[in-house]
């Protein structure tokens, strides 16, 4: 008996140095590649960056380098506020659509394997080099003005739209929303590839019984929807939010992003880039706090 | 209630004909079935319209890299050109140096993904299966490392790479490792690559769903632990692994950010920089050419083909490896 349990010992033993020699790769990686360079752009943040032939020169300026990116850069604070508004705008509006887009995918349709395929191909092409080089593209913008339903910049035709709406006598603001969200409608679609397929999958694993019960039971397709579709899909809707943000601000086209690197490698230096970074990175985290908190309180785990 | 509408209710037929209450068997029928046509015009209509925004870049990008020079200004012209020419792929070709940056670059993603695989895979077997102190907080990093911003990094990496020292192991000021592979390799066989927290994740909620027995039945004909991650888990998680190895391929050969940090600005024949070189190379090609300077348009047409020759691999990869993307998801990790 004894002698069982020792060797029962070693085998827990043997497994938690397994366990421990399996993760190791990403521990090191952790802190050579990601700990440490936080650390540091933290410490950058507060001071004036050299770089010398033969390594680099700290010296201590303290709280100047955030004074600068904020009182004294011309366009950080702009650029912030702009990145921000976008992030927190494009959340309920990817999240919708996504979900719309997900649920339509589920249902049975002839072509539904290439209208899947289809909706995936964002996902591939949202290309930092495409990306990029669309933005100074002179054909893409020739095409998208003169083209009569205008895809891009004047979806629908914005203009046509807003007195649409202005005849309708809706407070200004929401009719800003409204036109600025249809501008948006590429974007969003394009932005929504893996929040697509998150909500698909999460659909698929919704055993079809729960459904016919309900049916059996009575329910209109409305209540089902309430009662069993929503709340098995909310905790990834969570995921989704935490997803959405994390991918529109790292997003390549990030205006606020460019502005960072440019102003490393061309502009203030590494100090005022740094502490642009560590302000963005904390406003982001505030956003995301903020609206993982806020929907979390009504996501329902069922296991 | 006859058989028949409790055959139909117990095979989800609940408008099975004994069970209709209200109005005449007949009228109703035909209401839900045009309410159904309706419905799936309506869906086809969404589909497509959705589906063409998604699909309309790519083809700007192939009308106009089959167009040639006449049709630019010819006003009838607008989509569909009417001389069409491949003359501009052949000047994207060479100017982009298209076979040497390609090989690079498929070199390279290949590498990079292949490790980034193994890693976050060994990383995420070991989160599931082992009991060990401080398995939650490492979890717990992997996600951290997904919402931090690259730009935070962005500087003390650069620098990091430009004097590698390994912690001060290496004296003399450390090594100059940019423009060469190796911070590449270092960080996707460290899992911390792009994205890699995201692998990490899927990989971990993958093999939590394996059934335990099949370790301890590997375990119990002899097979040490690694034996038993490679000839037992792996070979059950083909799924789970192209995904992984899809989108690590995918997000490596788009990512412009680490590469243009890991390589210092060097021209390393890659194709994110072939891409941006055309505009000077096809400039250069075209004076020498035709004796004088191209139009800004002419340029873009040459841009156009060659953006269309960078994407080409992925999207052949996609076409092969796009049936097992939706099954693969479902299985790993993404879905809570």
């Amino acid at each position: 008996m004894k002698s069982n349990r020792g060797l029962r010992l070693t085998l827990a033993q043997r497994e938690r140095i397994t366990g421990m020699v399996f993760a190791l790769p990403f521990v090191i990686g952790f802190i050579a590649f990601f700990l440490r360079p936080i650390l540091q752009s933290l410490i950058f943040g507060f001071n004036e960056l050299e770089v010398l032939t033969g390594g680099y020169n700290l010296t201590g300026v303290g709280f100047q380098n955030f004074r600068k990116a904020v009182l004294e850069h011309p366009e950080f604070n702009r650029v912030l506020f702009e990145t921000c508004l976008r992030v927190v705008s494009d959340v309920p509006l990817v999240l919708m659509f996504s979900f719309f887009m997900a649920s339509l995918l589920n249902q049975k349709f002839r072509g539904r394997l290439f209208a899947r395929t289809l909706f995936f191909l964002p996902v591939i092409l949202a290309s930092g080099a495409i990306a990029s080089m669309e933005q100074s593209d002179y054909m893409t913008a020739v095409l998208q003005t003169t083209s009569s339903s205008g895809i891009s910049g004047g979806f629908l035709g914005a203009a046509a739209l807003r007195s649409f709406i202005g005849s309708m006598k809706l407070p200004e603001q929401f009719l800003t929303y409204i036109v600025a969200a249809v501008d948006r409608i590429p974007h969003v679609i394009r932005a929504s590839g893996i929040q697509i397929l998150i909500f698909l999958a999460g659909l698929q694993s919704i055993p079809p019984s729960l459904y016919e019960a309900s049916t059996i039971e009575g329910a209109t397709g409305w209540e089902s929807f309430w009662r069993i579709t929503f709340p098995i899909m909310s905790p990834l809707i969570l995921t989704n939010i935490v997803y959405t943000i994390v991918d529109s601000f790292t997003a390549a086209d990030n205006e606020l992003l460019t502005l960072i690197r440019e102003t490393a490698f061309g502009g203030m230096g590494f100090g005022v880039s740094s502490a642009m970074s560590w302000i963005y990175f904390a406003a982001v985290s505030l956003i995301l706090l903020a609206m993982a908190g806020s929907t979390s309180r009504w996501v329902i785990y069922y296991e | 209630m006859s058989r028949r509408a409790l055959r139909g209710l117990v095979q989800g037929r609940p408008n099975a004909p004994e069970l209709r209450v209200h109005g005449r068997p007949r009228a109703r029928e035909i209401a839900v079935k045009t309410q159904r046509t309706i419905w799936s015009l309506v869906r086809a209509g969404l589909i497509v319209g959705v589906g063409f925004i998604i699909i309309y870049p790519l083809l700007v990008k192939i009308a106009s890299s089959i167009m040639s020079p006449e049709d630019l200004f010819d006003s009838v012209v607008k989509w569909i050109p009417r001389r069409p020419t491949l003359q501009n792929y052949v000047m994207a070709f060479t100017s982009m140096n298209y076979p040497r940056a390609l090989l690079n670059s498929v070199t390279l993603v290949t590498v990079v993904s292949v490790l980034q695989l193994a890693s976050c895979t060994l990383v995420g077997y070991s989160l599931a299966r082992y009991e060990y102190p401080g398995r939650r907080l490492i979890s717990a990093l992997a996600i951290f490392t997904l919402v931090v911003p690259p730009q935070l990094v962005l500087i003390p990496t650069y620098l990091n790479f430009r004097f590698f020292d390994l912690f001060g192991l290496i004296p003399g000021g450390g090594i100059n490792l940019l423009g060469t592979y190796w911070p590449f390799v270092l960080t996707a066989s460290t899992a911390s690559g792009l994205r890699n927290g995201l692998f990490i994740f899927s990989m971990r909620q993958f093999f939590r769903n394996m059934p335990r027995q099949l370790q301890e039945a590997a375990y119990v004909d002899g097979a040490s632990p690694f034996r038993t991650f490679v000839s037992v888990m792996l070979p059950n998680a083909g799924p789970a692994l192209i995904t992984v190895f899809l989108f690590s391929f995918v997000w490596q050969w788009n990512d412009v950010f680490y590469t243009s940090i890991f390589t210092g600005g060097k021209a390393v024949e890659l194709m994110p920089y072939a891409l941006e070189s055309i505009t000077r190379y096809a400039r250069e090609m075209y004076i020498e050419r035709y004796g004088m300077v191209p139009a800004g348009q002419q340029l873009s047409l040459f841009r156009n083909a060659g953006a269309l020759m960078y994407i080409a691999p992925v999207l052949i990869l996609y076409a092969f490896l796009q049936r097992h993307f939706v099954e693969g998801i479902e299985r790993t990790g993404l879905v809570g």
